[in-house]
């Protein structure tokens, strides 16, 4: 494994880690724009964009680029989370240059006016297909409650209101502010050589606009006791989702907070598993890490049926309170590291796990850190590191959502 | 890199494949026990869902809690899944811990607990399991499908009813596992950086004096067909349409294959291009194979708000009419790029080249060479997959829809 780094004269950057055994390469384009960087009124428009630069460039229409990236036999895709637009494929190491060749060019897509408004059909149905996806619709409403007036609580899809609303102009002008070279990683992973790498990304990338792309409001979020019920009657079970500020992407305690998370929350052997699980009391219950530029937050998520929502939040409350007073054992946090050895390594066992650890990587700490690098951070969480985490994002005030038949909580 | 794969069949009967890739860290073993949910007793639908939960609640020496924490501390990420004629057992970890969570699965296998005192937990797991699936459109409208489309008891869902829940019992999940768990028909398959001779070895130490006989294939009756609508308040139609296909290992699998990515290979296949692409009626739509020994299909799905379901149901089942008038070479020259990339990418998942060892070896005796899919693949042409078209068109639909309105079907 060799890592490699280059910038442009733009100001893009691109990252690259060899692993000469691979059978094949794994690109991405890291945009750094998400529904974060959203106004209210254009809510939606980064993922909406994101399905857009598929819909072709002056060279490509929009099904030349599907065909395109058939035609090589690429597994390529996109998504769009609140921070993040990331275009990628893997593809055996002779068609690089064509995968490079398709993904630079859609990068500067044309927005066309007839293709944007046929794509809003298909953004539509995407809204309607996760509005008939309980768990998502908890999640969703659960972060908007959590981060209030925080622009991380912005939803990524918008609404069916906000993505009518929105023109292709709105959408260009969005386009023009965010998608600049100083703004946008190349990442690149598994069996490629670097030099013809860095050339097919310059010969395509190099006479990108330059700029700034400044994100606001990066504060930490404030923790929020509240309480919300979303009622829907003809629901069988009821999902509840527990908010609290965790730390953020580029802090040292990044590696405490997962661990953490992961010995309170992890689907086996967890402390939710035993009191919730296992009994039979909720069908899942889960506890997660997820780190964001500037802060972070822990979600907590069960669902059971609603006769058992009360006693269950109870519970898990009663569970975090622990933990919280009385920290975690020797023996737990032994176990939660060689679950992350193991997941790490495994992770990082393709090119497209390596891809987008290294990208991602790249774009919040414009720093490389290697699987074994990255073990070793795991590897040195002590007690202590976890008893400092928890005293400085502590579980007692939580903003909790349930979304099911119930009609009200204590 | 020539593909390193071994094979060792134990006197007992059970199989034991092994895919040396030693460009990775860690290991995949999947276990594949012929005792799936088509297996379960008449009265008892459920009972295989509630065992697989079952099975690792305490084994051998260890409770539930210190099986769990022996499994655990060997990063092994492990789940038990319920298929139609399989229990699958699958674990994944740093190959230098796979030995001893082999030593861990043959308790599993061999000595579980079955804890009576623990049925009403689990069975309280699986009729929630049974509600969710209400709040599940897309699940529903599949398990609806499944029931009408394969002969019984291929399509029958795993979850069983309140009603047969009820009925399982500690005798007989204890009754189960002596009838169905024995080493004839199992397929142990391991992929990833492991050493042959000492796998064998401990694989003969902990599985060899398993005695039993094997579980005979279940009677097969003819399927319902039929179409159903399912009258459900959402903001999208399910709709899924069925029709029949040549199982794996069938002299033309390879062209049935093709057409189906004909269909549905990429972004630039025909369901998404017409469907989504020019008329933008979905988010999702697609095609899907899927095989058993003796009869296989092909399911399509798309999910569509109400007010454009019609187009959209009625614009697949055109695609699907169209094929029979033939595919053009630039179509089966994508089709060929993506299968084999995903051969080729396969090659780099230890999980991937586990399940695919020990399918092979369930469909056909044998595991097929990376070289011989490459040829099959190479060799797909218009015609090859036109010839096939023709002689097992896209017809005899069934078809289930789910959501606020009937549609109107093709006749």
């Amino acid at each position: 494994m060799s890592f490699h780094k280059h910038v442009l004269n733009n100001g893009l950057t691109i990252v690259g880690e060899i692993s000469p055994s691979a059978r094949s390469v794994a690109i991405g384009f890291f945009v750094k724009t998400g529904s974060r960087d959203e106004t209210p009124e254009v809510s939606g428009v980064s993922h909406f964009l994101e399905h857009m630069v598929f819909k072709g460039t002056p060279h490509r229409t929009a099904l030349q680029v599907n065909y395109d990236f058939d035609r090589i036999g690429a597994s390529y895709n996109a998504f769009t989370s609140e921070e993040n637009t990331v275009f990628y494929a893997a593809i055996l190491p002779e068609y690089l240059p064509q995968a490079v060749d398709i993904l630079a060019d859609i990068l500067r897509p044309s927005l066309r006016g007839d293709d944007f408004d046929m794509e809003k059909n298909v953004i539509i149905e995407e809204i309607g297909m996760y509005d008939d996806q309980p768990m998502w619709c908890a999640y969703d409403n659960a972060k908007k409650a959590f981060f209030n007036e925080h622009p991380l609580g912005n939803s990524i899809l918008g609404t069916k209101e906000s993505i009518t609303a929105l023109s292709r102009d709105q959408m260009q002008a969005y386009y023009d502010r965010r998608y600049v070279a100083p703004n946008i990683t190349v990442s690149l992973a598994g069996n490629f050589k670097w030099d013809d790498a860095v050339k097919l990304v310059e010969k395509q990338c190099g006479s990108w606009p330059t700029g700034t792309a400044p994100r606001g409001n990066i504060k930490p979020v404030e923790p929020r006791k509240y309480q919300q019920v979303m009622t829907k009657e003809k629901l069988n079970q009821e999902q509840v989702f527990m908010l609290a500020p965790a730390p953020a992407a580029d802090s040292p305690e990044r590696y405490a907070a997962d661990t953490l998370a992961m010995i309170v929350g992890d689907d086996s052997g967890s402390r939710f598993y035993w009191a919730l699980v296992d009994p039979g009391r909720a069908e899942a219950a889960d506890m997660s890490f997820h780190d964001y530029e500037g802060t972070g937050s822990y979600f907590t998520s069960f669902s059971c049926e609603p006769e058992n929502t009360q006693d269950n939040l109870a519970l898990i409350q009663e569970i975090l309170r622990e933990v919280q007073h009385e920290g975690v054992s020797d023996e737990e946090l032994a176990v939660a590291k060689s679950k992350i050895l193991s997941r790490v390594v495994r992770g990082s066992e393709r090119p497209m796990g390596r891809m987008q650890a290294l990208g991602m990587g790249w774009t919040y700490l414009k720093t490389y850190r290697s699987v074994d690098e990255e073990l070793v951070n795991f590897d040195a969480v002590s007690l202590k590191d976890i008893r400092g985490v928890l005293d400085r994002y502590p579980f007692d005030e939580l903003t909790v959502l349930a979304l099911g038949p119930l009609a009200k909580l204590e | 890199m020539a593909q390193q794969v071994f094979q060792h069949t134990l006197s007992n009967g059970l199989t034991l494949l092994l895919e040396r890739m030693d460009h990775v860290r860690s290991a995949a073993v999947n276990f594949l026990v012929p005792a799936g949910c088509a297996y379960d007793p008449p009265g008892q639908i459920g009972l295989v869902s509630i065992f697989s939960d079952m099975i690792t609640r305490g084994a051998g020496d260890r409770d539930s809690r210190a099986l769990s924490l022996a499994m655990d501390s060997l990063g092994l990420d492990h789940s038990e899944s319920v298929g139609q004629l399989h229990l699958r057992l699958w674990g994944s970890t740093l190959a230098r811990n796979i030995p001893p969570s082999l030593e861990l699965f043959a308790d599993v296998l061999l000595r579980p607990h079955l804890p009576a005192e623990e049925l009403d937990s689990v069975k309280s797991l699986a009729l929630q399991d049974l509600q969710s699936l209400e709040d599940e459109p897309r699940a529903k409208v599949m398990v609806e499908m499944r029931r009408r489309f394969w002969p019984a008891p291929l399509g029958q869902d795993r979850r069983g009813t309140e009603e047969t829940i009820s009925r399982i019992t500690p005798e007989s999940l204890r009754a189960f596992h002596a009838a169905r768990f024995g080493p004839k028909g199992i397929i142990l398959s391991v992929a990833g950086n492991m050493e042959w001779q000492p796998l064998r070895d401990q694989v003969e130490k902990l599985f060899g004096d398993w005695k039993g006989a094997a579980t005979p294939p279940p009677e097969l009756t003819p399927p319902i067909k039929g179409n159903a609508h399912l009258e459900k308040d959402t903001t999208q139609t399910q709709i899924v349409i069925g029709y029949a296909s040549v199982p794996f290992g069938h002299p033309e699998y390879y062209t049935a294959l093709g057409a189906v990515q004909v269909l549905s290979g990429g972004m630039g296949a025909r369901l998404f291009t017409e469907v989504r692409e020019k008329r933008g009626l979905c988010y999702s739509v697609s095609a899907n194979y899927q095989t058993f020994k003796q009869v296989a299909g092909v399911l399509c799905y798309a999910g569509t708000t109400t007010e454009r379901a019609q187009e959209t149901l009625d614009v697949t089942i055109g695609e699907l009419k169209r094929m029979i008038e033939g595919v053009s070479e630039e179509e089966v020259q994508r089709v060929r790029a993506g299968l084999k990339s995903s051969v080729i990418m396969q090659e780099e998942s230890t999980s991937s080249r586990a399940g695919a060892l020990a399918s092979d070896w369930y469909y056909l005796g044998r595991v097929r060479p990376t070289e011989e899919i490459q040829q099959a693949v190479d060799a797909l042409a218009p015609a090859s997959i036109l010839e096939h078209v023709k002689k097992y068109p896209p017809r005899d639909f069934t078809i289930v829809t789910l959501g606020k309105n009937p549609l109107t079907l093709p006749v």
